[in-house]
């Protein structure tokens, strides 16, 4: 595998003056330059108003859900049918996009691909603080968050929530030292280039236990390699056991056997298409073409196709048969998506969340950065969506009519504290990641320097 | 929920209570001092109390206050339930004609958010070419209860008895027992119900009687055991002027509307009662039986339907 690639890579060195805007990967870059290239920076004049922006948002969320927790869940526009709303998908959102941490750096080391290691760290952040604003979204939409204790006091292991809790908190962790772990060597380069910095203190707090020392390394990758394994049936999990939370109830369009492979590829998809979308900000903002290059843009490409494919085979089996069959409970719910009021929002999450994005990156063009940013968007708004699609239109179907409600309590549109709360918390999972990267190098420096020498080694 | 008819026991035990507020108090501000509450004007008119030692006091009556009425029984014998008992509906669609009075009683006895109902009467039509008939549908205490099942803290839980009750100090407001049961019967208190009594308010809840209703918290038909223990029948039951509801004992084998009385298993074999979506394997303690032979068209039901 690896020497396919150097192959490849000599061949197009010949060509590398045309290709000198990062086409292809870095084979004369110095150690120092590339150590250079990849400290944390800070953030310039757009970083600011990025920053800014998120914390606004975040700002609005949280006084929305200071107003939620004065007056009560009636500030939003949850109701006994649609008694889960945007508060839900958005937290099956965050825990499928949660699933590509151990995707990128699990599966991908496990099976020997080396082209990853740029993005690892990019993925394994993601994964972090997607998990952790699940669990906020998750007590955001509990009716009595201050009675949180009694899932440990009286957690009853029959339900699908307290299995819930127990994955999610376990992949939490899991995800933290895989984060953690591989930048112990970044953190030592850190305090040897820049001292008296603002994170000095942190970087040492952190790691200067690191000297790097032939047993540390050894250590280090064995534990690297027991998190990897380890992570894999947890990533497994947590997601099939938040699809769990909807396939034990009786509901049409939730009670399905197909619901944990379904939510499992879409968590792998939608996760993909955030990792590209990341991918090209850093590579675009942080000046990183000779890091993460259009051969690492064509190989997600291609991975994004395949879980693109397998999530519309599974959402083939999830629409097209049931609807093959027309149950009566079924009838109303399945109208309701493919010709009435969530229809819009039902194609456009098909087409534009999958369909669309799948043909362009069929192609080699399609492969290229932005239009893969573009398809990368695409995908994860479109996943945003589809986790309504999911959760709200089978509620506003139940088996028994409608009736003796008022009027309100037959339609759900979210109220603006569920918008705020819910962009909140999307806002506040991207300003960890913009932080993260203030603080810490997004790229790993080690890994990146030590297959650089491998890659001389070779040549 | 008489307050004036406080038994012996629970007059000690009101003593103890205030005696315990006595003890968190300072020194100086004691209830039986004038002055101690500024709003409260001593009467002059003096009532003998025993002390928590034994004395026997003299105390105005001004500085008496009611003191919340303390559940007859404590949580875990609420969450047994009555021993012995296998509590079941049957509910016979041929009378029903959509009056709501059974509603109107269950929310008034129950205290119930005026936007809520525990109990719904649906219009039901099964098929274009079937007849429309009124369905009064409570809570089904299924005996295989899918929202009993995921709960996570237990806040839900079956009784002995058959019932199924739900625990407000103790419901951490998830709503997945909403999303979990079938037959759609739970509602959630999105404020603090609008209709609770101030009285009633600060008095603490019971699983049996279902009131106070809390603030995000689940709320659901109780089959009333509170009055199953006094020998009463539920709300519903004696509301319902034309007798739809039957109410009794599976292990006793009869059921009553108050004026009629049958025998259980007779009255499902002769007008071949049925359950509420039994395909779903939740054995509903409720029995439906069909609506033939009605007391009442349909129509009439119309006009106090509003959807």
């Amino acid at each position: 595998m690896e020497n396919s690639i150097s192959t490849k890579n000599d061949k197009q060195a010949a060509s590398a003056a045309t290709f000198a805007n990062g086409r292809r990967k870095p084979d004369a870059l110095t150690d120092e330059q590339i150590i250079s290239d990849l400290l944390p920076r800070k953030f310039g004049k757009l970083g600011m108003i990025w920053m800014g922006i998120l914390v606004v948002i975040c700002m609005v969320g949280v006084f929305a859900y200071f107003r939620q927790l004065k007056y009560g869940l009636v500030v939003t526009n949850m109701r006994d049918y649609a008694s889960w709303g945007i508060y839900i998908s958005n937290f099956v959102f965050f825990v499928a996009i949660s699933l590509v941490g151990s995707l990128i750096t699990a599966v991908l080391r496990l099976t020997g691909v080396h082209w990853s290691t740029p993005l690892t760290r990019i993925a394994e952040i993601i994964a972090v603080s997607a998990i952790t604003f699940a669990a906020i979204i998750i007590i955001v939409d509990m009716g009595r968050p201050e009675r949180f204790y009694n899932l440990f006091l009286f957690g009853r292991l029959q339900s699908p929530i307290i299995w819930d809790v127990t994955v999610i908190t376990t992949y939490f962790f899991i995800s933290i030292l895989l984060l953690y772990i591989p930048l112990l060597p970044d953190m030592k380069i850190l305090l040897a280039t820049k001292e008296k910095t603002a994170f000095y203190k942190l970087y040492r707090f952190m790691g200067s236990f690191w000297k790097g020392t032939h047993l540390q390394f050894r250590i280090s990758k064995k534990a690297i390699n027991i998190l990897c394994i380890a992570i894999v049936p947890v990533a497994f999990s947590i997601h099939t056991v938040t699809s769990w939370l909807f396939a034990t109830t009786y509901r049409p369009g939730w009670d399905s056997t197909n619901f944990g492979p379904y939510f499992i590829s879409g968590a792998f998809l939608v996760g993909s298409g955030a990792v590209t979308v990341a991918m090209y900000v850093f590579r675009k903002y942080y000046n990183l073409k000779n890091y993460i290059t259009y051969d690492h843009f064509d190989r997600m490409g291609k991975i994004v196709v395949m879980l693109g494919l397998l999530y519309l085979y599974f959402n083939v089996n999830e629409y097209l048969i049931p609807a093959f069959k027309m149950k009566k409970p079924e009838e109303g719910f399945l109208d309701s998506l493919f010709v009435g009021e969530f229809a819009p929002l039902f194609w456009a999450a098909i087409l534009g969340g999958m369909i669309i994005p799948i043909i362009v990156l069929l192609f080699k063009k399609g492969r290229h950065p932005f239009p893969m940013f573009i398809c990368g968007i695409m995908i994860v708004v479109g996943a945003w969506f589809k986790r309504y699609l999911i959760v709200t239109p089978t509620l506003l179907h139940p088996f028994l009519p409608m009736h003796n409600v008022p009027a309100s309590y037959k339609h759900y549109f979210p109220s603006w504290e569920e918008w705020a709360i819910a962009m909140g918390s999307l806002a506040g999972a991207l300003l960890v990641v913009t932080i993260f990267a203030r603080i810490f190098p997004i790229i790993p420096i080690q890994e990146t320097l030590i297959e650089q020498h491998e890659k001389e080694h070779n040549k | 929920m008489d307050i004036n008819n406080t038994s012996r026991k629970e007059f000690l035990a009101a003593m103890v209570t205030s005696g315990l507020v006595l003890a968190g108090c300072s020194s100086k501000k004691t209830p039986f001092e004038a002055g101690a509450d500024e709003l409260v004007k001593p009467s002059g008119e003096k009532v003998k109390l025993l002390s928590v030692d034994g004395e026997v006091i003299e105390v105005d009556k001004a500085f008496l206050k009611p003191v919340p009425q303390l559940p007859a029984i404590t949580n875990s014998e609420e969450r047994k339930g009555i021993p012995g008992k296998k509590f079941v509906m049957v509910i016979d669609l041929s009378r029903c004609k959509n009056l709501r009075k059974c509603q109107q009683a269950c929310n008034h006895m129950h205290q119930v958010h005026s936007d809520l109902n525990w109990l719904k009467v649906y219009p039901m039509n099964e098929g274009e070419h079937t007849a429309p008939y009124w369905q009064p549908t409570t809570c089904m205490h299924c005996d295989e209860p899918p929202c009993v099942k995921v709960c996570p803290v237990d806040a839900t839980f079956k009784r002995q008895d058959g019932i199924v009750l739900i625990d407000s100090d103790r419901c951490i407001g998830c709503r997945f027992c909403m999303a979990a049961c079938p037959y759609s019967i739970r509602v959630f208190n999105w404020e603090k119900p609008d209709t609770v009594s101030e009285e009633l308010c600060g008095q603490p809840y019971s699983c049996e009687t279902s009131v106070p209703q809390k603030k995000g918290t689940v709320g659901k038909c109780d089959f009333c055991p509170d009055m199953a223990r006094k020998n009463e029948l539920p709300h519903c039951v004696v509301a319902c002027p034309n007798g739809t509801f039957f109410y009794g004992d599976l292990n006793e084998d009869s059921v009553t509307n108050g004026a009629e009385t049958f025998r259980f298993s007779d009255l499902i074999k002769d007008k071949a009662g049925y359950q509420l979506m039994d395909d779903l394997g939740t054995k509903p303690s409720v029995y439906y039986l069909p609506p033939a032979a009605r007391n009442f068209p349909f129509e009439k039901g119309m006009e106090i339907d509003k959807g």
